[in-house]
């Protein structure tokens, strides 16, 4: 509880966490609040926003309505980053720990591999995993962690370098524990908080890579996503801005709440380390 | 059963450190009886827990052969290294750092009895609580983590992981030396009884030679990685030979009281 009430202490970790709550709750509620197919027509084509109070973000090009597009959306952006984030940081931590566990050549083989993947841009990589493999909320996905699973790889096995030498390591070996056991039972839990300090940054990353995928038509063509929106609002930009305003604003919203409240987080667990 | 628990011979291990070799350990023999405790005593640096980390095959030896009842133990690797470790167990001197920060006590125990098949999941509990009783704790202590318990406390946990496994041969590295003297004097009194009832060998390091004279059968002193002299513990802190020997003995003012005693 007091956990809960130092992170709250910060009017950036509020901010943040409020956005959150926010976003959470549109996710939840889409389809409570909006039933039914949100790429269904609901009204007249192109209705601008505030003018029709059962349509409040108005329409786009097609006649679907914004609101629900939006709330719809939300989803994608959360599931595609928090799963894309965790998968990153997940092989990340994997591959750090038998790097820096093993050492010698494994960790050799391990860290080229991490170097040839960071010298790609992520987005590239991204690009081309869709493109050949074909999108789905899957492919998305695992393309996303393709390009952002080296920076948490790269801190765990820093962390793990240093843990591995520390006295209970020894003790592990000598009480004859299996290796793999050290590394995985041992070793990565305490190599983590750096690792998971990484976190919000990745997803905040994520939920952009998506939202450019989308954009360039390389989303999960079944699912409403904000940089799909985006987009289809490119082709009226003259005639009706807020088509790819409203997705945008709830983009850069997005985003940066993510960023604040994981710097809350970050925050927190630091005085808490430093007290401790 | 005449042969010896632990054969060290020739055995030597350097380091090198921006092109300058250091030598650890350089041409170091002895043996270990079974049931008996030698102690290492030598002044810092001189290579006493570089020789304990060799003896546990934590790192590796430069030159040189131990045999451990009977085998060479240079030549255990794999999976018969890690079944031959449930004979020959060790103490650290940090008893906080010896352990995962996140473990309990019954956690440290029952990795111990787990991973040598010592007791199926359902009898461990017990076991557990048996040898708390063995090392002097409380069976309440097994769902404490182990940075809630005291120094005194912790490091008997770390003697109950240590003969777990009923080893042969216990490697001591400075065991009682963060411990306060009264903590100290317990600990050294259930070191004895264990060996008492369980004729367990003890490689007990350190540099405090009125320790050693309170523990040790046979004493070897180490200097800059050499063996400056060794024999009979009291003989020897008796009435040293080396220069180093002296140099120990003159440095220990408890040990006066303690031989008054
Ligand atoms: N990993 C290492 N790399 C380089 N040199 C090392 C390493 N470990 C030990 N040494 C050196 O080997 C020598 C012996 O060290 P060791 O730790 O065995 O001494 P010690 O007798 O245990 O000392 P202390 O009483 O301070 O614990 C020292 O000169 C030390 O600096
Ligand atoms: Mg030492």
């Amino acid at each position: 509880m007091s956990v809960l009430r130092r992170f709250l202490r910060t009017p950036e970790a509020i901010a943040g966490a409020i956005i959150l709550a926010a976003l959470f709750a549109m996710a939840l509620s889409a389809s409570l609040l909006f039933p039914g197919d949100p790429q269904a027509i609901a009204g007249p084509a192109l209705l601008p926003p505030f003018q029709d109070w059962s349509l409040p973000l108005g329409t786009d090009r097609l006649g679907r309505d914004v609101l629900a597009e939006l709330f719809h959306g939300s989803r994608t952006s959360l599931a595609v980053g928090l799963a894309a984030a965790t998968a990153a940081l997940v092989i990340g931590a994997i591959v750090g720990t038998l790097a820096g566990f093993a050492g010698g050549l494994v960790d050799e083989v391990l860290m080229r591999i991490t170097d040839a993947f960071q010298t790609v841009p992520g987005f590239l990589l991204a690009l081309a995993f869709v493109s050949v493999v074909g999108p789905s909320l899957g492919v998305v996905v695992m393309a996303i962690a393709l390009g952002a699973w080296t920076g948490p790889a790269r801190v765990a096995r820093a962390e793990v370098l240093s843990i591995r030498e520390r006295d209970y390591v020894a003790g592990a070996r000598v009480i004859g524990m299996h290796p793999l056991e050290i590394a995985f039972r041992e070793v990565l839990p305490n190599a983590l908080p750096p690792v998971l300090a990484l976190s919000s940054v990745i997803v905040a990353a994520a939920i952009l890579t998506e939202a450019a995928l989308s954009f360039l038509g390389l989303g999960d063509p079944n699912r409403v996503t904000w940089g799909g929106m985006i987009a289809e609002g490119r082709t009226v930009l003259r005639t009706a801005p807020f088509l790819s305003i409203i997705p945008g604003v709830a983009l850069v919203l997005t985003v940066l709440g993510v960023y604040l409240a994981g710097e809350g987080v970050v925050e927190t667990t630091a005085v808490r380390r430093s007290l401790s | 059963m005449s042969s010896p628990l632990l054969t060290v011979s020739c055995l030597a291990k350097r380091y090198h450190r921006g092109g300058k070799t250091i030598a650890a350990v350089e041409d170091v023999s002895f043996v270990i009886e079974p049931g008996e405790t030698l102690a290492l005593a030598g002044p810092s640096g001189s290579g006493k827990s570089t020789i304990a980390r060799l003896v546990l095959r934590l790192i590796e030896p430069d030159a040189g052969r131990i045999q451990f009842e009977g085998d060479d133990f240079f030549a255990l690797s794999g999976s018969a290294l890690r079944a031959r470790r449930a004979r020959l167990q060790m103490v650290f001197q940090d008893p906080l750092a010896a352990f995962n920060p996140r473990a309990t006590v019954a956690r440290v125990l029952d990795d111990a009895l787990r991973i040598h098949g010592i007791a199926s999941r359902t009898e461990r509990p017990r076991r557990i609580a048996a040898l708390l009783e063995r090392v002097g704790l409380n069976a309440d202590l097994a769902p404490r983590a182990i940075h809630e318990i005291s120094g005194g406390q912790r490091q008997r946990v770390a003697i109950g992981r240590a003969i777990a496994t009923n080893p042969s041969l216990i490697v001591l590295d400075e065991a009682v030396s963060a411990l306060d003297v009264s903590v100290r004097g317990d600990i050294l009194n259930l070191l004895l009884d264990l060996q008492a009832k369980e004729r367990i060998a003890y490689l007990f390091i350190s540099h405090d030679l009125g320790v050693v004279r309170a523990i040790a059968h046979r004493v070897v002193i180490l200097d800059a990685g050499r063996i400056a002299e060794s024999g009979d513990a009291r003989a020897v802190i008796g009435a040293p030979q080396s220069a180093i020997g002296k140099a120990l003995v003159t440095a220990t003012p408890k040990l006066h009281r303690t031989t008054a005693s």
